[in-house]
């Protein structure tokens, strides 16, 4: 008898996610702008993924006999400093920029949930520390703390990762822990408290799944961010280092050459741009379908 | 307001005390003896010697870090591995130019992006709300260095309207300073093209509308007088946005302020620059804050501090 009541439940429960899931798509699919951050996104996916398909030679490998070719047949968007393609370059720097945003994402996510969900749950003196810290990291603005930590960890992909990962994570502990603070208060809370769930259980099955809406936002929003922070790391020099094709190091480069081929400067840009535009597209479309402040 | 004042302040310790350790702790971190960091590569063995003794790096860590707080209080911020002159000296011979580059920008900034919300909002879903909309989601998306490049090759290279980079007169200004304002005009837009649009709702504006009052006089005198505190709010978070973005911005246009400094510290692994910078650009953020803070209770008479 309990086991068919849980089932019929379970599959209640089951109809209520898939009509929300549908309802929120089909809010999703009238945003054209979103739509339009989506398709961007697959398109920076694909390249990504099937960039030796797409680019057959070695995007590191200089031929100088070659460099600064403006635009041609050969090498659709010209060739750089050293003669490399910037077309395979940027193909594989989208390989580079999505593992950091990734990994970047990944470090906030993984650190900030837990440390917000614990500080809004508990409240009291840990939520005290846990704040006072929060306070002292955001009193750098984002860039520059990411900046500060490159210092001390040195340059290189897992330590760009890191850097901006941790310079991310205040705002998902203010963002969860905002959440937190009006749901504990909730009826449902308040039951699973009354028959003795452990706070485990109540943060993870009953807090945590209402919070999953803005950290989505957030999550694609972080995207772009972390994208243009690991290129402006990169531009300046203290990111990813050659000859691993990373957009804003192409763009560094390209900055002493800016007099005699300014397309070596062009196209890395437009890149960075495009990949933080279609996060930033997606982010807002999410946020307007799956905000309930935003429901009509 | 005196005792806000106070109280506002008082409510920065904290925060002070946290920046502080981060900067105490992120010398401890790095691999290897502090003193040798902070001498550098080309420092003697007595150099090392009398930084270690000057740091007290034989006592116990809390020791250490109450020392390291007492030169703070005094702005002792040590001396710079690569040139050998106080880093407070470094600072202040930079700080100028970053803070000027800043009010201009952020002087631009509101001068294009209030007005371009103001009328987005006015006119909701036309043509002129698509273009600020999009502009400002395209500036916002935008990479400032890559931009600054572009107005480079434009203007500097191409129509040879401006120069490239360095210091001088007020042309200098104009480049880098369209680059850093344009970082943040798409967020000082947004919102206030968000809270027009809430204000411009509201019952208030309905009455106003119907007493006959002229547009102009209720869209400025009724709905932006109500969206100004998070319009400020936004404008001061964007100080911030801005300081990280004159990192950038100072590279690119080879701009002698503190942005410069810190990456060239970076590169030079010049440790003693690399804290007292980021102290700085710390202290300037909370003061901003602060300021924002105090502003509220100018534009806003429903708000008393006391």
């Amino acid at each position: 008898m309990t086991d068919i009541a849980a089932s019929s439940a379970a599959k209640a429960g089951n109809l209520t996610a898939d009509s929300t899931l549908r309802r929120n798509w089909a809010k999703l699919k009238r945003n054209k702008a979103a739509m339009v951050g989506g398709v961007l996104i697959i398109i920076y996916l694909l390249s990504a993924l099937l960039a030796p398909v797409m680019f057959s030679g070695n995007p590191a490998a200089p031929n100088l006999m070659n460099s600064l070719e403006p635009p041609s047949f050969k090498d659709p968007l010209g060739t750089d400093e050293l003669g490399r393609s910037i077309l395979g370059r940027i193909i594989y720097g989208s390989r580079v920029s999505l593992i950091i945003a990734v990994g970047v994402v990944f470090v906030g996510l993984i650190c900030g949930i837990p440390l917000g969900l614990v500080s809004g749950y508990y409240g009291g003196k840990v939520d005290f520390i846990i704040q006072r810290a929060t306070d002292a990291m955001l009193a750098f603005p984002g860039f520059l703390l990411a900046l500060a930590l490159v210092a001390v960890l040195g340059v290189g992909i897992k330590n760009t990762v890191i850097s901006i990962g941790i310079s991310m994570i205040p705002l998902y502990i203010r963002l969860v822990r905002g959440c937190v603070l009006s749901i504990r208060e909730e009826v449902y809370v308040e039951a699973a408290r009354a028959v003795g769930t452990r706070d485990v259980q109540i943060l993870l099955r009953h807090i945590l799944p209402n919070v999953m809406v803005p950290i989505t936002v957030q999550t694609s929003l972080s995207m772009g961010t972390a994208i243009l922070f690991a290129a402006g790391l990169g531009f300046l020099g203290i990111g990813v280092q050659p000859p691993t094709p990373e957009w804003g190091a192409m763009l560094g480069s390209a900055r002493s050459y800016l007099f005699h081929a300014p397309h070596v400067a062009t196209f890395p840009g437009i890149a960075i741009f495009l990949a933080v535009l279609s996060f930033n597209l997606l982010g807002d479309g999410l946020r307007d379908a799956l905000d309930p402040r935003f429901k009509i | 307001m005196l005792n806000y004042l106070i109280k506002r302040l008082l409510s920065t310790i904290p925060v002070l005390i946290g920046i502080s350790l981060l900067l105490f702790f992120m010398l401890r971190l790095l691999p290897g003896d502090p003193a040798q960091v902070l001498a550098g590569q080309m420092a003697t063995p007595q150099e090392i010697e009398n930084i270690r003794q000057q740091l007290g790096l034989d006592r116990p860590i809390y020791e250490q870090y109450a020392n390291y707080l007492s030169r703070l209080v005094r702005f002792d911020l040590g001396r710079s591995a690569r040139t050998q002159n106080p880093v407070t000296e470094e600072i202040w011979a930079r700080l100028p130019n970053t803070l000027l580059l800043s009010v201009v920008a952020i002087t631009l900034a509101c001068l294009f992006g209030i007005p371009a919300g103001i009328i987005s909002a006015v006119r909701p879903y036309s043509w002129i709300d698509y273009l600020v909309t999009t502009s400002a989601l395209f500036g916002m998306s935008m990479p400032v260095f890559w931009l600054g490049l572009m107005l480079v090759v434009i203007f500097s290279i191409i129509l040879k309207w401006l120069p490239a980079g360095g210091t001088g007169n007020w042309q200098h200004v104009i480049l880098p300073s369209i680059t850093l304002a344009a970082f943040v005009v798409a967020f000082i837009a947004r919102m206030t093209r968000s809270t027009m649009l809430e204000t411009l709702s509201q019952d208030y504006t309905t009455t106003a509308r119907s007493k006959g009052l002229q547009e102009r006089v209720v869209v400025i005198k009724h709905a932006l007088k109500n969206a100004m505190i998070p319009i400020i709010t936004v404008v001061g978070l964007q100080f911030g946005l801005l300081l990280g973005g004159a990192v950038l911005t100072e590279t690119v246009f080879a701009w002698p302020g503190l942005g410069r400094l810190i990456v060239d510290s970076i590169l030079a692994r010049d440790y003693p620059v690399i804290q007292g910078t980021i102290l700085i650009f710390g202290l300037l953020y909370i003061m901003v804050n602060l300021v924002v803070d105090l502003i509220y209770a100018l534009v806003d008479p429903r708000i008393r501090y006391d």
